[in-house]
């Protein structure tokens, strides 16, 4: 029998930075940026709550006294700072000077994937520490805990307790982002601004702010995926490259949930679980059987946008002007 | 009193768009940026290593004219990179977002890894290498026609299509890894045919860097001639320009599309081949090591020019391989490359602003116009 109790919690775990990083780039793309660069973010996100921590850690003079509201508040303001510089050079390149979207982000990416590997590599050397990693268990226990009572409650607790408070927060600001979109007067004119940037203009909204304000902030949500990976599901290991290719994971949820913040809940969690169907799946000693499963959530996203294109339902496409830079002046 | 108040509200700055810059003036501009981007760059260096920042440009210029044998590499480095540039260049004339380079590229290493392996007993030395050119060709051209297609049926958005096959594509390769390991249980394949050489490029004129390195100066030529001087090339044009001009026209919009796209899709699997039976004589999942995304980056760069690309190319190659030395001798990790890489990309991103558009000031004055580049 398949088990469903071990399966669950960890395809949740696996989910929740793919959740954050696509409820951020939802936000973004339905301001008509399309931000190749989230894979960098993510990565800025992740070691600026490194570096956070570690000074932490490193100014104790014994693990002892830390003090769980600093511990939780330096990495989570750090990685939200690391993450907002991102959004805003993305920002400044393509909303201000107007730059390709698609170069931008490319290049966001590089460089937010450099920064990541070069400021991790240069505090493993400052831990002097054997293994090729950073070791912040002590701040990742705060991030980890669980609510206490989750351990008695069976199965339930462990399906639907066990997580840290970053799982629960990414799944409040999916369904804050989608209620937002769906149902205020600020989400119809950034999708406004998304659909047809001319229109809303005519209308008074401002478009840059509204894209800066959407992109920046998509840009912290995603940064917090990166920190739910390293301090909770990594247990506070940073280890280059260690995040992989979840970024660009998290872009092809956001096309699979067809722009739907609410329905990236459900659909990360389905992701996560593709993403480790692999070890669950009884394949014996086969092992290249399983790096064929890990394709999975590619195909299924491939699948999802050649459908969602072919019944050509105006509501399920990607928001009109994605990709595209908005000068007023041009015809 | 009416102008006064008018005025108050106008913005402080002002853009219009440019006519056509004169090519010099524009490139003037575009260096300006890259060399602003070293100084910010070797300031970054000298805060990271506090030596002096002669000391980092002379390292940075040695890492490609150090030696001749680093010249070799950075100019094989660059005939790779302008490689892929190329073939996605003929997408982007078209508006079409090839971002799947990297996905076509590796492809096209694992078909000619595939031949190599499978054909060396079967075929001689010279027909394995015909099968690597065939296959390798085939199976980019394939990557490239999926999301051409539904690109052109249901206009299907190429630019996540295209991202994803990249993952496919590196899936399909970690599999094969698996399956063709040796030694076994080791996950990777080592060299191939390491004691035969059967489906090793030959060397040109004794020189293993050369046949890659001129293949590439080939196709350059060969793109530019095709994208400027053929009707397909002007067909692509058009059909970038406007979708609609083009059927006005009686152009083929879905045959022009997917006829590029195979094209790119096989230049890449081009590049594969040269990866995979040129240079490394192997077959990994980061074989093409992000060359597919830089390519993207070379290309808008060169403003889709062919032969701007030779420069733009090696541009990066010629910043990484420095950053990198850098990063070694002043004992500092080998990412810092990437980060150089992607501070000098956002010089070069945002220096096409001033390129496109012109900068007006507020005037204080009813005086002259006071415009700034």
């Amino acid at each position: 029998m398949f088990d469903f109790v071990s399966f669950i919690p960890r395809a949740v775990v696996q989910g929740i930075p793919l959740l954050f990083g696509s409820t951020g780039e939802t936000l973004t793309e339905k301001s008509g940026n399309l931000n190749l660069g989230i894979p960098g973010v993510m990565y800025v996100g992740g070691i600026s709550g490194v570096i956070g921590a570690f000074f932490y850690e490193q100014s104790l003079s014994s693990k002892a006294d830390i003090n769980g509201f600093l511990a939780i508040c330096i990495p989570l303001v750090c990685c939200l700072i690391g993450s907002l510089l991102m959004g805003l050079i993305y920002c400044f390149l393509t909303v201000t000077l107007r730059a390709n979207q698609n170069v931008t982000g490319l290049a966001l990416t590089t460089f937010g994937i450099g920064i990541g590997n070069f400021f991790g590599g240069s505090l493993i050397r400052l831990s002097q520490s054997d293994v090729p990693s950073i070791a912040l268990s002590a701040t990742s226990a705060f991030y980890h805990r669980s609510l206490p009572f989750a351990d008695k409650l069976g199965w339930f607790g462990k399906v639907f307790l066990s997580y840290g408070f970053l799982a629960y927060l990414a799944v409040i600001i999916a369904l804050i982002t989608a209620y937002v979109l769906r149902h205020t007067r600020v989400g119809l004119h950034l999708r406004a601004v998304g659909e047809s940037p001319a229109t809303a203009d005519t209308a008074g909204i401002n478009v840059n702010r509204y894209k800066y304000v959407a992109t920046c902030v998509g840009s912290m949500i995603a940064g917090l995926g990166g920190l739910y990976y390293v301090m909770d599901y990594a247990s506070g290991v940073w280890s280059n490259n260690a995040f992989g290719d979840r970024g660009w994971l998290a872009i092809a949820l956001v096309i699979f949930t067809l722009w739907r913040p609410n329905v990236g809940v459900l659909a990360s969690f389905l992701f996560g679980g593709l993403y480790i169907l692999h070890m669950y799946i009884p394949s014996g000693l086969n092992l290249a059987v399983k790096e064929l499963y890990k394709m999975l959530p590619y195909v299924v996203t491939i699948i999802v946008l050649v459908f969602s294109s072919i019944r050509n339902k105006r509501e399920k496409q990607p928001p009109q002007s994605l990709g595209t830079a908005y000068f007023r002046e041009e015809r | 009193m009416t102008t006064n108040e008018v005025r108050k509200k106008e913005p402080l700055i002002h853009i219009t768009k440019r006519g056509q810059l004169v090519w010099y003036r524009a490139w003037g501009i575009r260096i300006g940026a890259v060399l602003l981007a070293l100084i910010v760059s070797a300031l970054i260096s000298v805060i990271m290593t506090g030596k002096n920042p002669f000391e980092i440009y002379a390292t940075i210029f040695q890492g490609t004219f150090g030696t001749t044998r680093k010249l070799w590499i950075a100019l094989q480095d660059s005939a790779l990179l302008l490689c892929i540039s190329l073939a996605v260049t003929p997408a982007f004339r078209m508006k079409f977002w090839n971002v799947g380079g990297e996905g076509q590229a590796l492809i096209g290493c694992f078909a000619s890894a595939a031949c190599m392996i499978l054909l060396k007993d079967v075929l001689p030395h010279w027909a394995v290498i015909v099968c690597m050119v065939l296959a390798s060709l085939l199976a980019g051209a394939v990557w490239g026609f999926i999301p051409a297609f539904f690109k052109a049926k249901w206009n299907t958005n190429e630019t996540l299509f295209t991202l994803m096959m990249n993952y496919v594509a590196t899936q399909i390769v970690a599999f094969f890894c698996v399956i063709w390991e040796s030694p076994k249980g080791s996950g990777q394949i080592g060299v191939i045919n390491l004691n035969t050489g059967i489906g090793w490029l030959p060397d040109l004129f004794g020189n293993k860097y050369l046949l890659c390195i001129s293949v590439v100066l080939l196709l350059c030529a060969f793109m530019y001639f095709y994208l400027s001087n053929s009707k397909h090339g002007y067909e692509i044009s058009v059909v970038g320009e406007s979708e609609k001009t083009a059927h006005y026209v009686g152009i083929k919009v879905e045959k022009v599309i997917i006829r590029t796209m195979c094209l790119s899709g096989a230049l890449c699997g081009l590049a594969g081949l040269l990866l995979t039976g040129g240079v490394n004589h192997t077959l990994t999942t980061t074989l093409v090591s992000g060359r597919g995304f830089t390519a993207v980056m070379v290309s808008w760069m060169a403003k889709f020019n062919p032969i701007f690309m030779i420069l733009t190319s090696f541009l990066i190659v010629f910043l990484s391989r420095g950053a990198s030395d850098v990063a070694s001798k002043m004992s500092l990790n080998t990412s810092f490359s990437d980060i150089l890489t992607g501070i000098i990309l956002f010089f070069i991103i945002g220096s096409e602003f001033f390129i496109t558009y012109k900068v007006h000031f507020r005037k204080k004055h009813t005086g002259e116009e006071i415009a700034h580049v």
